[in-house]
């Protein structure tokens, strides 16, 4: 019973960092019908920004929340100008093409950075501050609850539920809704389409930096690859919850979270990854349109 | 319009300038002095210098397993050099990356003995990436000697290709027999690395030792190389209450381990293999690692006029304190240049056979012997880690 709510514990952490990756997949996808392969790199840059911001403002030395906090912000900053620039030089040009080729556009763009940050960081994994710490523990009996999982849960809600309240009570997030819904008529009614798209971007790699940061304060083990997996395991949380939808991508991550741990926690360790592919491949032979997604029929 | 098309052009233009620094960096980056000119195939033994090849992985996940041992060849170098060379030839080393990656070790090998011309090959660490290397090595008959590959199976697979460390059936007694008979615990788990030849190696021959002398493996979890979260497989282990945990990883997966053990309350000791040695270690691992136990090649505490004459020189070139594997790189190359000023002559076969009769040895990591399995027999340490210092426990001789 305490083996089982420790994997629990253990799930709904692992999963909220998978949110909070595939927040951004899902708000692109919404927005643009673009995969945005290149988002899992996004968060690898907020892992370095928040290691690097640490380092030359030696949040280290006096580790508190708010230096955790200040990381954060930084990272998040950082990333917010990657995503923009990203759709800028990158995908903007491409806006009337074929998607495929904006597609493979965003595979380039993700190797891209990946490579580029083997070069800049170098390529040997690099030790995250530690930033912000807690002296012991809470612990029911055997139940082990790491303070830091505890405070990494709380921001990744607090800024899903920051993220809700824009989406559905501000003017850019109507906006937002106009332009996924269509394009053309919402650039009729007055809605600037591209800086609404620069707006989303920026805000989904806000959060993938986010995540980078709570990676690092939780796995203190950085390197240039490290967006690449949880990238495409946020992707299949994503396409799991529904694709475009953004409670969807939040269930789908958690989901994803609580089954990889059971799994590795009972049954086979080895298969850790395979389940996120398996996942993948059942639910676009079964339910291409995901948990919530909803069907959409073709207009002729 | 006019603008768009501007604008592309800036863009691309940027995106292309970033790929061209890229690819300037990428030249700079083998990090040896020599590069190595790759004029065709030089005849390495009729000129005046004799041509060593390395392969090592000086960046990816184990970086600090190639900078190390690169340090310690180096150093070899250039004393036999200063000592006026071996048969009176200089030594030149021509050094190549291979980030951590077997395919690129095996082209890294190709090269060497194909362009470079190399006589012999020092390399690798990571018993993966030597069993890449070797049967290259072996089709064209070039010595290879490996510093620090543990796993038994690299100097099966030819009669050129040797090593100058245990194997991993030594090793795996080493820590069994300390855990039942120096830690007194007969419970044991162990986290192994499943995509890693030595870990799993080395896990089994721990497990065999370790049963045979009335221990439990009370259970056997596995993990991949590059996953951070291992609180699943912990938390199973944890509730199996064992005395002691086996984990035969390396060191970047380690401390994420032990970090996370003393998380969920795991409060036993760690134990592994000479896989743990590195700086980085104690960085990733912080205070988790503390009460952990390792088997290595060396000790820096040992106070043998040959290691402390070694840790001095090392000091001397590098400002800091050299690891096992620096040790294993500088003793791989001396036997090398040993045998090569015994040989009959600088061709293959002999230096082969010299190598082969390689008898008392006396290196920085013990005294050494070749076997004829071209496998080194010499004794392990066991080393415990104590507030970021590695304290040696003991010795176990073969």
């Amino acid at each position: 019973m305490i083996e089982f709510a420790q994997h629990l514990i253990n799930g709904f952490s692992l999963g909220s960092i998978y949110a909070l990756i595939a927040l951004g997949y899902t708000m692109v996808f919404g927005i643009l019908q673009l995969i945005n392969f290149a988002h899992g790199d996004v968060y690898m840059l907020g892992a370095f920004a928040g290691m690097y911001a640490s380092r030359w403002l030696k949040l280290d030395q006096e580790p508190s929340l708010s230096a955790l906090l200040a990381a954060i912000g930084i990272a998040m900053l950082v990333c917010a100008i990657a995503g923009f620039l990203i759709e800028r030089l990158a995908y903007r040009p491409l806006r009337r093409a074929p998607r495929i080729n904006v597609l493979i556009t965003a595979v380039g763009v993700s190797l891209f950075l990946e490579f580029s940050g083997q070069l800049v960081f170098g390529s040997d994994p690099k030790f995250f501050p530690q930033i912000f710490r807690v002296s012991g523990e809470w612990s029911l009996g055997e139940l082990k609850v790491n303070p830091i999982q505890v405070i990494v849960f709380v921001i990744a809600l607090s800024l899903m539920a920051i993220l809700q309240y824009i989406i559905f009570r501000t003017r850019l997030g109507r906006a937002m809704r106009a332009v996924s819904f269509s394009h053309e008529l919402a650039s009729l009614m007055g809605i600037p389409t591209d800086r609404v798209i620069s707006y989303t971007f920026m805000l989904g790699s806000a959060l993938a930096g986010a995540a980078g940061v709570l990676v690092g304060l939780t796995y203190p083990k950085i390197e240039p690859l490290m967006g690449v997996l949880p990238g495409l395991k946020a992707f299949v949380a994503a396409v799991f919850g529904g694709i475009g939808n953004v409670a969807g991508a939040v269930v789908g991550a958690m989901t994803l979270g609580l089954a990889e741990e059971f799994l590795v926690g009972y049954w086979a360790p080895t298969y850790r990854d395979a389940l996120a592919f398996s996942i993948l491949i059942l639910i676009l032979l079964f339910r291409p349109t995901g948990i919530f997604g909803k069907g959409r029929s073709e207009k002729v | 319009m006019m603008k768009n098309a501007i604008r592309n052009t800036v863009g691309a233009v940027l995106l292309g300038a970033f790929a061209l620094s890229g690819a300037a960096c990428k030249k700079a980056a083998p990090p040896s002095g020599s590069a190595g000119d790759g004029q065709g195939v030089a005849q390495t033994a009729s000129g005046d210098v004799i041509r060593i090849g390395e392969v090592g992985s000086m960046t990816g996940s184990e970086a600090t397993f190639g900078t190390s041992t690169h340090k310690g060849i180096e150093l070899a170098v250039k004393q036999v050099n200063a000592a006026g060379g071996v048969r009176g030839k200089k030594i030149e080393l021509i050094s190549l990356d291979d980030q951590g990656k077997p395919d690129e070790a095996a082209t890294a090998a190709t090269k060497l003995i194909t362009q470079n011309g190399v006589s012999a090959i020092l390399g690798e660490v990571a018993s993966s990436r030597s069993m890449a290397m070797a049967p290259i090595a072996q089709n064209h008959k070039v010595i290879m000697v490996s510093p620090s590959s543990t796993n038994p199976k690299v100097t099966e697979l030819g009669d050129y290709v040797f090593r100058v460390c245990f194997i991993d059936p030594f090793q795996g007694t080493v820590m069994a027999k300390y855990a039942l008979d120096n830690l007194k615990i007969k419970k044991v788990a162990i986290l192994r690395d499943v995509k890693n030849d030595y870990s799993v190696g080395l896990a089994n021959f721990f497990a065999e030792t370790f049963k045979k002398g009335g221990g439990e493996i009370v259970i056997d979890q596995s993990y991949s190389a590059g996953d951070i979260d291992f609180k699943s497989q912990l938390t199973a282990i944890r509730a199996k209450a064992p005395e002691g945990i086996f984990v035969p990883g390396y060191y970047t997966e380690v401390g994420l381990i032990a970090r996370q053990a003393r998380e969920l309350g795991v409060k036993v000791p760690l134990m592994g293999g000479d896989g743990w040695d590195s700086p980085k270690l104690k960085e990733i691992g912080g205070e988790a690692m503390n009460n952990s136990y390792f088997s290595n090649h060396y000790s820096s505490e040992d106070k043998s006029p040959v290691v402390q004459e070694f840790i001095t020189q090392f000091k001397a070139a590098y400002n800091e304190v050299p690891d096992g594997l620096s040790a294993a790189g500088y003793d791989a190359a001396k036997i090398l240049f040993d045998a090569m000023g015994r040989a009959k002559s600088l061709a293959s076969n002999d230096i082969r056979e010299a190598l082969a009769a390689t008898k008392d040895y006396p290196g920085v990591t013990g005294k050494i012997m070749i076997d004829e399995k071209r496998n080194a027999v010499k004794s392990a340490v066991v080393l415990k880690v104590e507030n970021g210092e590695f304290r040696y426990q003991t010795t176990v001789n073969p």
